[in-house]
Parts: C-alpha cells; sequence; structure tokens
C-alpha cells in the first residue's frame, strides 16, 4: 500500500513535471538562438491559450483556431524582433532581460484587453480522470490526460529535435546559437533567424496554454505557470532542451514528493517555493544547471 | 544649470570633495528640502500627504535600496518586496513583544532582520551570476510569503495574516495626521538617502561598481568578492526593511502579507529602469513616475470621458496600464538606458552653455 501510494505520487510528480517542461522548452528555444532569457514566455503561453479558447468559444472550429493562433503568435513574434529585439542589439544580456518583462506587462494587458479577463475552460475530449485499467490492476490512479499530456511533450521534442538537427534553418538556428558575429559573417540573417525562433517559441507556448488550460482553465493564473518552469530551467540548464525534460521531471518529482512527505512536518503548502530550493541546491553544485554549457570567465 | 562653479574657490580638501561642489546647488538643495518640511505640510491636503507623497517617498527608499544592490552592485533581485515584508512584520513585533521599544529602534531593528535574510539569500551570489542569481531571488520572495502565511507568530495569530500597524509616538508626540507621518517618512528617508550617496561614493562603493562592471576583473584587483557582495545585498536589504517598516507603519496601516507580491518587486524594479540604474536621484524620479503614472491615467480617463463621452471601465483602464508600463519600459530600455536622472544631467550641460551653446 505504501509503495503503492509513493508510486502515485512519482508518477503524478513526474507527469506534472513534463507540464512544466513543456513551458521550461519555450525559454530554452529563446535562450539558445538569442541568448535572451525571455521572461515573457509566460505571458505568450497565457496570450496563445486566451486567443485559442476565445476564437473557439465564437464557434471556430478547433484546428482553424489553431492556425489563426499559430498565426497570431507569428505575427507577434515578427512584432518583437522588429520592435524589441532589434534596437536592443548587441546590449547587455539584463538589459534585453527587463525589456522582456515589459513585454510580459505588454502582452498580458494586451490579452485580457482584447479578450476579457474572465477565466474560460477548456476541453480537448480526453477527461482528466485516472486510467481505470492502472487502477483495478494495481491500484494506482494516474490521469489519462497526464499522459497524454506526456506524449504531447515527447512529440513537441521529436518535432523541435528535427527541425534542429535535420533542416537548414536548423543548422542557422545552431550556428546563431554559437556565435552571433561568426553567424553573420557567414551569411546567416540574424533578424529572420530569431523572428523564426520567437514564432517556434510562440507555437511551444500554444501546445502549452493549450495543455495548461484543459488542466487549471484559462485565466490570468497561467502566466505564473511560467514562474514554476524556472526552476525547472536552471536545474537543467538555460541552453539544452533535454536539460528542460529531465529538469522538469526532477522539479515535478521532487515538488510532489516534498509535499507529501515534508508538508505536514512544516505545515503544508510547500510546493510554492520548493522547487526554488532543489534548484538553488543544485545551482550550489553545478552553477550552469545540469546540461548547461560551462562559462569561463576571463578578465 | 544657469550657474556655473566660476569663482567658487575651494582651499581644502574636504571643500573639494563635498557632495554638492557649487553654492548654488547646495542653495537650491536647502530651499527645496525647507519646502518639503515646512510648507508642504501646512498646504497639503490629507489625499496627498496620506496618499501620494508618503507613498512616493516609501517607495523611493525602497528603489534606492535596490538601486545599491543591482544599479551599483549589478546584482539582479526579484526579491525586493519579501525584503520589505521581512521589515514591515519584524517592526510590528519588535514593537509588539518588546514593550517601550522606541519606535525609531524599531524601524533600524527590522531593518537588520532584513539585512540577514538578504545576506542569506545573498549566498547563492557567490556562485551564480545573472539570470541564475534572479531566480534564487525569486525563492527569497515565495519563502518570505509563505513563511509569513504559514507560521502565525509573524502576524501574532491573525487568522488573516493580516497586521494592523501600531500607532507611532516618539518621545510621547504621537504621529498620528498623513502630515506627521509625512514629516517622520520624509526625514527617514532624507536621512539614509544622504548615507546612500555619501556610502558611494566611499572605498565601498567603488568596489560595488567594481564588481558590477566585472566581477572577476574586481576579484583580480583584490576586491574581496564575499564581503563586497553580501554586503551589498546586506546594505540593500536594510533600505527595503526600512522602507517595509515605514509601508506598513506610515501609509497602510493595516497589511497582508499579500501586499509583498512579486508584483510589488516588479514595480520597485520598474521604478529604477525608469528613473536610472545606479543614480541615487533616478531611484526618487523613478519612484514619482510610477506613483504618479497611474493617478494621470485616470485623471485622462475622466478628461476623455467629459470630451468625447465615451466610459472607460476600470478594467480597461488596469490593462491599459500595464500596457504602457511595459510599452515603457521598453522605450526607456532602447532609448535612454540610464533613464530620466541622465536626462536631468543632459538637461543641466545644456542649461549650462545656455543660452549661448557656442
Amino acid at each position: 500500500m505504501e509503495l503503492v501510494f509513493f508510486i502515485e505520487v512519482l508518477a503524478g510528480g513526474l507527469l506534472a513535471g513534463v507540464m512544466y517542461a513543456l513551458v521550461a522548452l519555450g525559454f530554452v528555444l529563446i535562450y539558445k538562438a538569442s541568448g535572451v532569457f525571455n521572461f515573457a514566455q509566460g505571458s505568450m503561453v497565457f496570450f496563445a491559450a486566451l486567443t485559442f479558447v476565445s476564437l473557439t468559444e465564437r464557434g471556430w472550429n478547433f484546428w482553424l483556431a489553431l492556425v489563426a493562433t499559430l498565426g497570431v503568435m507569428v505575427l507577434l513574434a515578427v512584432a518583437t524582433e522588429r520592435v524589441v529585439l532589434r534596437p536592443l542589439v548587441n546590449q547587455a544580456p539584463i538589459t534585453l532581460f527587463m525589456a522582456t518583462i515589459g513585454l510580459a506587462f505588454v502582452l498580458e494587458g494586451l490579452s485580457q484587453l482584447l479578450w476579457g479577463s474572465q477565466p474560460h475552460g477548456l476541453e480537448l475530449g480526453i477527461p482528466d480522470v485516472p486510467m481505470e485499467w492502472l487502477s483495478q490492476k494495481w491500484n494506482v490512479n494516474i490521469s489519462q490526460f497526464d499522459l497524454f499530456a506526456a506524449f504531447i511533450a515527447g512529440a513537441l521534442v521529436a518535432v523541435l529535435a528535427l527541425l534542429f538537427q535535420k533542416t537548414r534553418i536548423g543548422r542557422a538556428l545552431r550556428a546563431v546559437a554559437d556565435d552571433h558575429q561568426a553567424a553573420l559573417a557567414v551569411g546567416i540573417p540574424l533578424q529572420h533567424i530569431w523572428a523564426i525562433v520567437w514564432a517556434v517559441a510562440g507555437f511551444v507556448a500554444l501546445v502549452a496554454g493549450v495543455m495548461w488550460g484543459v488542466r487549471n482553465g484559462v485565466q490570468y493564473a497561467l502566466t505564473f505557470v511560467a514562474l514554476k518552469a524556472l526552476p525547472v530551467l536552471i536545474l537543467g540548464g538555460f541552453e539544452s532542451i533535454l536539460g528542460a525534460i529531465i529538469g522538469g521531471l526532477i522539479i515535478g518529482a521532487g515538488e510532489k514528493l516534498a509535499e507529501v512527505y515534508l508538508g505536514p512536518y512544516v505545515g503544508g503548502g510547500i510546493e510554492s517555493w520548493f522547487a526554488y530550493v532543489i534548484a538553488l541546491l543544485f545551482l550550489l553544485v553545478r552553477p550552469e544547471g545540469l546540461f548547461g554549457e560551462k562559462h569561463i570567465d576571463r578578465v | 544649470m544657469l550657474y556655473r562653479e566660476a569663482g567658487q574657490f575651494k582651499s581644502t580638501y574636504a571643500e573639494d570633495q563635498q557632495i554638492f561642489p557649487i553654492r548654488q546647488d547646495r542653495i537650491a538643495l536647502a530651499v527645496f528640502l525647507a519646502f518639503a518640511l515646512g510648507v508642504v505640510p501646512a498646504i497639503g491636503n490629507q489625499y496627498w500627504l496620506g496618499a501620494l507623497l508618503t507613498p512616493f517617498l516609501i517607495f523611493s527608499l525602497a528603489a534606492l535600496g535596490l538601486n545599491i544592490l543591482t544599479g551599483y552592485a549589478g546584482q539582479l533581485s526579484l526579491g525586493t518586496a519579501a525584503f520589505m515584508a521581512v521589515g514591515a512584520f519584524m517592526a510590528y513585533n519588535f514593537v509588539l513583544r518588546v514593550p517601550g521599544m522606541p519606535i525609531l529602534l524599531a524601524f533600524v531593528l527590522a531593518g537588520i532582520c532584513a539585512a540577514a535574510v538578504g545576506i542569506v539569500f545573498g549566498l547563492p551570489s557567490l556562485r551564480i551570476k545573472g539570470f541564475y542569481l534572479a531566480v534564487a531571488t525569486l525563492a527569497c520572495q515565495f519563502f518570505v510569503l509563505w513563511a509569513l502565511q504559514k507560521y502565525g507568530w509573524f502576524s501574532n495569530h491573525s487568522t488573516s495574516g493580516v497586521i494592523t500597524a501600531q500607532q507611532i509616538v516618539i518621545l510621547g508626540y504621537p504621529f498620528d495626521t498623513p502630515a506627521r507621518k509625512y514629516l517622520l517618512t520624509l526625514a527617514v528617508v532624507a536621512v539614509m538617502a544622504l548615507a546612500a550617496k555619501n556610502l558611494m561614493r566611499s572605498e565601498t562603493g567603488r568596489a560595488f561598481m567594481a564588481v558590477r562592471d566585472m566581477d572577476v576583473a574586481a576579484s583580480v584587483i583584490g576586491i574581496p568578492m564575499m564581503r563586497t557582495k553580501l554586503l551589498a545585498f546586506a546594505i540593500s536589504s536594510f533600505y527595503c526593511g526600512v522602507a517595509g517598516a515605514l509601508h506598513a507603519f506610515c501609509y497602510l496601516g493595516t497589511v497582508e502579507p499579500e501586499a509583498y507580491s512579486l508584483d510589488l518587486s516588479f514595480r520597485i524594479l520598474f521604478m529604477i529602469i525608469i528613473g536610472g540604474v545606479g543614480s541615487i536621484l533616478g531611484s526618487f524620479l523613478g519612484a514619482a513616475f510610477i506613483t504618479l503614472f497611474p493617478i494621470f491615467l485616470n485623471l485622462a480617463s475622466t478628461w476623455v470621458n467629459d470630451f468625447f463621452g465615451v466610459e472607460i471601465s476600470h478594467a480597461v483602464i488596469s490593462n491599459l496600464e500595464s500596457i504602457i508600463f511595459g510599452g515603457l519600459i521598453i522605450f526607456f530600455l532602447i532609448v535612454e538606458p540610464q533613464g530620466l536622472a541622465r536626462l536631468w544631467q543632459i538637461t543641466k550641460e545644456k542649461l549650462r552653455l545656455w543660452p549661448f551653446p557656442h
């Protein structure tokens, strides 16, 4: 019984971790290609989910709404590159980071201005209920929807890996990530690449937003999901897609286990900060995260 | 400015190193302070003093604290509101639990508690930098609020975690009206701003700036990294803690932990970006801007209502406010990364030559 319970908590945590990883992926993409730590990723998730759900509620077909939202996210990416990133080329990373905080505020205001601030429910036709055969056979409760989310995340990572490894754009992205100046020197158009990578991050945000929207409803609180993705990010390392997934799993599992086994001793509710503590302890040992690139400082 | 230092000779080192080397600057500052201390409380009404000037001063102090850490020592922090919360709740507890505790001493002790928390959460800064550190300070933000809500001791076991600040009495003189609270706040802020200005001109301040500009180089020339970074965290959190105590005692009166959410941390960060990163004056300008802007926006909406007959709902205004804030942040970062303080400096330089610029 004890073991079954442990497995259930662990599995629940791992699957919740996959959901965090979905959001963290968007951060990693942008960081890899432009060295920008995009604080607005959470707002992009919110914006995408709200646009999507508002379109479907206005009677749009599911796929049509998905494509339309994707179009909006691409437009947003192009606009961001043009208005925010291009004038700030060669500025300190901290400046760019603060600019994305500004962008986050703009997006939050804009999405609620356009679509209103009331929460929406979202249904994909996959019920958020425990899998029957699992609970009957081993008495383990694992949500069907969680497994679906894990599958989606896996598919997304596969697609992104293909994009990065096997296509011309992917090669250009990796080149830009390695060295802006060298990439420019061999004729890679930096600005197009940035627009593309922000658009891809917008797509990831859309997927994450839809998944989280089904789980918690599409509402303003969705922007806080990004804050949950930050420990995942620093644990896995900013530059690694694999790191985002593994970091998500560790954080998700650690958080749930701590809440269940450690929580009662300190009065519960430790989920809000425990992830940060795991990540912090980790950073003290490996300051660049699990799979991040090692930085060598020179004077 | 319209005047310059011509004809004012310095014959001692002390004279040469004073904060305001030009006599007109000193006079202007003295007049300004006298105005703020003597005239403003007399002519200001309750709304102006209690709802505008006092919060402006308090947020200036918090922004000043963040500016010491982020602007001078280069360590990005997203936990400012948490340090303010520590200050507010500890000041409340000191006054509550220690009989006969003088209120100013309680403020100082609360600031020291905040500094201790700052040092603990600043420890990771020795190993990690930049964004990683920003995320580490987020841990502080969430942890402190959780602890304040979870442990009833901090709020004297009030059911909702709300504290009601005690009455301020200094040497038998009660500070109970908005005007008196404003005066107390002004005095504290003025003294601490002066201290900060001097600190940043000292060896400590120069060490902070060296760490900001390049910490490896700073440690190579012999600046002790651990002491400097932790000192920056301690001083910054001390300022934020005192600001938090003032926030609870002189401004809100009744505070819940939720008042010190991440949102407040961001607002204070915005103050220093708009005002000027690494500038004492900038902290004040930024705080003034961020405090006054929503009020201006509300006014503007009533004007729109009067002229065009279009009713703008409250929700729309708050959304517009966040769009405009975000837009302004981006605008300032692109156009004038040094903020309003730099604009003021440019104006002064232009005025020095005006009206004969050639």
